[in-house]
């Protein structure tokens, strides 16, 4: 027997729904016999990561408070992936942004109240837009691939807070430490359920999915990032700008990763110190995949991807295994959510070969 | 003059796991594959390089341990960008995540072990002379890293294999119509540096810092990211390279200690300053590349993208 694959006239719908749902599935299921053979109780640690955020009631908070940022910054990175727009600095992005909210919280002083606020999540958005347009002026200009300019320029921006809260931005009352001195009470994100951690960035995560679904596929705007990205020929002659929409996506992927950082930086954290990255900006870029560049499907693989980290914190104490192991899990997933897409594109046939098909003996 | 050795000697040191890897990376996307998992690669390599260290006794047999896992680990990769075709960018830094996920839980039975290390490749007279170990006085690794940016300038510049390999990075559908293995050699280059870029990482581990802590290689995977582009992608200019990154690096280290003062100026720049000029100076040396077409010819053309032939 042997496989075959015929290219499909259309991307199938139905494996788009179901292969990221059988990419979680055996990541399961590869990583109980992948610990079972490390020594560490696999069934254990896959239920602690995956199962264990979603039943105990007190975890869901936390999941929450993570999938809001992963969900915004995949939001606005899915734009950019499918307009064949690469940008992978949305860690530098989220960074950027972060500080610029901060440092509005730390120019009002003790000035706070709705309007500092948002003047906090708007500069933070206008802060992420303007790290992500250095990308799209040297692409755009010059050619650069925005791949490579993005991601060297998220470690620029790691480089730029590390000056700021440990020098010119440092808590004076901080004990030498270095991080930046917390918000008054009023200059933070107001909590949607008292008890809890959960807070009006939450709220904005759960929003934003269904707007930007209706921008991709009620506007103009969203035709135009699809076709660019399907059939860039066809694009051109259309009319669509390629330059255009580099500037777009670019704009909209980093004030997104600006807003996350903003909302995670005024809602959660209230301070920032050198812990303040924390990879969300790459991991949204799995949380995107996963939910198939559609904004519903990011919605549900933030959600996902947040239970994996907060699954992993459980595991650290269960099973004993480091806070990095849930990473496993996570490219595990990307793995088999990129290798499936071969599902989507492609009909799997198949054909048994010439030796496997049994002649019928004579006489029957 | 005490101060300068010391200074030379820190800077190879720091310079030698990013030329290691920035070869293996060089020769990756010479061939045309965009590999963005160097940074986990080196991490799986330091973890391998310091286990088969630890259960031989015997580093050598480490170096080659972890050359194997960086090859193993970059050949996952290769399954999924050359066999299943699946996005490079993406399946790259997957590819990171991974290695330092899987790096974390091997290393958590190593963790406060020590290693033997490396006896000195010149005689001992000359590697302990104040004046001469600024020649002789370096780990084999360092040696090794030398010879491998000649071998790989050569083998890019002047063989028959090299110049297959820099035809499928170029035009991938012309090298595949007049017969040669574009995925073989693809799978070939992906291994290669997969097991620079694990030797790379076991300097760390082995060398640097000889014991395990989670996350060691502190993003220096990405540094030898940078100094692939920044060098134009040629062998010479890596080396050039990766001294000059050496040099920022060890500003940084300095500036942080407190101890530039030999510099009137410097005391005046943050060692984040230090720390974010590779990244800076690549982003311009890419404008400077994109900017002038002929010497930009040196970029892969096939760089990132899939190879899809037509039957």
């Amino acid at each position: 027997m042997r496989i075959k694959l015929e290219k499909r006239q259309e991307p199938s719908k139905l494996m788009q729904v179901v292969t990221p749902i059988a990419s979680v599935l055996l990541t399961m299921v590869v990583g109980v016999v992948v610990f079972d053979l490390l020594g560490i109780d696999g069934q254990r640690a896959v239920i602690d990561i995956f199962l264990t955020p979603l039943l105990a009631s007190y975890k869901w908070q936390d999941v929450a408070v993570k999938a809001a940022p992963l969900i915004i910054i995949a939001l606005g990175l899915s734009i950019g992936n499918r307009a064949n727009v690469w940008n992978i600095g949305a860690e530098g992005q989220y960074i950027i942004g972060a500080l610029c909210a901060s440092g509005v919280g730390i120019a009002a002083g003790t000035a706070g109240g709705p309007i500092i606020i948002i003047t906090m999540i708007l500069a933070g958005m206008l802060g992420g837009s303007a790290w992500a347009s250095v990308p799209a002026a040297l692409r755009t200009r010059f050619g650069v691939n925005e791949i490579l300019s993005s991601l060297m320029l998220t470690y620029v921006a790691l480089q730029v807070l590390s000056y700021l809260v440990g020098g010119p931005w440092k808590d004076p009352n901080g004990r030498n430490f270095p991080a930046t001195a917390p918000l008054q009470p009023d200059q933070t994100l107001p909590i949607l359920f008292s008890g809890t951690t959960v807070h009006l960035g939450v709220a904005i995560a759960v929003v934003l999915p269904f707007v930007f679904w209706l921008l991709m596929s009620r506007s103009v705007f969203g035709y135009q990032i699809r076709v660019v990205g399907s059939a860039p020929n066809a694009a051109r002659h259309g009319g669509f700008d390629g330059n255009q929409t580099v500037w777009l996506a670019m704009l909209i992927g980093g004030g997104m990763a600006g807003l996350a950082g903003a909302l995670e930086f005024a809602g959660s954290l209230k301070a920032i110190n050198l812990g303040f990255p924390s990879g969300y900006g790459f991991t949204a870029i799995i949380v995107s995949f996963l939910g198939r560049l559609h904004p519903i499907g990011c919605l549900i693989a933030g959600i996902v991807l947040a239970v994996t980290y907060v699954g992993g914190q459980v595991a650290q104490t269960t099973v004993h295994i480091p806070n990095a192991t849930a990473g496993i899990f996570q490219a595990m997933m990307l793995f088999f959510i990129l290798a499936s897409d071969i599902f989507v594109r492609y009909r799997v046939r198949f054909i048994p070969s010439a030796k496997a098909v049994v002649q019928p003996a004579p006489g029957e | 003059m005490d101060f300068l050795i010391a200074a030379i000697i820190t800077i190879v040191g720091i310079s030698t796991p990013i030329l290691l890897a920035g070869l293996g990376e060089l020769v990756v996307e010479k061939s045309g594959v965009l590999n963005l998992g160097v940074e986990g690669m080196m991490l799986v390599g330091a973890i391998a390089g310091f286990a088969a260290t630890v259960l031989t006794g015997n580093p050598w047999l480490g170096v080659i341990g972890a050359a194997v896992a960086g090859a193993l680990a970059a050949s996952l990769f290769g399954f999924f960008v050359l066999t299943l075709n699946s996005n490079q960018v993406a399946t790259g830094l997957a590819l990171t995540i991974f290695g330092t996920g899987l790096s974390s839980l091997i290393g958590l039975s190593f963790v406060g072990r020590i290693v033997p290390q490396f006896g000195s490749v010149f005689p001992p007279e000359l590697a302990r002379d104040p004046l001469l170990k600024v020649l002789f006085g370096y780990s084999p690794v360092v040696y090794f890293a030398l010879i491998m940016v000649f071998a790989v300038g050569w083998f890019l510049k002047s063989t028959r294999a090299g110049l297959i390999l820099r035809a499928v990075g170029e035009n991938d559908l012309s090298a595949h119509s007049i017969g040669y293995s574009v995925i073989g050699v693809r799978y070939a280059a992906v291994a290669f540096g997969g097991a620079m870029a694990g030797i790379g990482g076991a300097y760390f581990s082995m060398v640097i810092t000889p014991m395990w802590a989670e996350r060691m290689t502190a993003g220096r995977g990405w540094i030898a990211l940078a100094l692939v582009l920044f060098a134009g992608w040629r062998a010479g200019r890596l080396l050039v390279g990766a001294i000059f990154f050496g040099v920022l690096m060890w500003m940084e280290l300095n500036a942080k200690a407190g101890g530039l003062s030999f510099l009137s100026f410097a005391q005046y720049i943050p060692s984040q300053f230090w720390a974010a000029m590779p990244y800076l100076m690549t982003v311009v040396v890419l404008t400077l590349i994109s900017m002038r077409d002929r010497v930009g010819l040196n970029a892969p053309a096939c760089l990132g993208k899939p190879f899809l032939p037509a039957t």
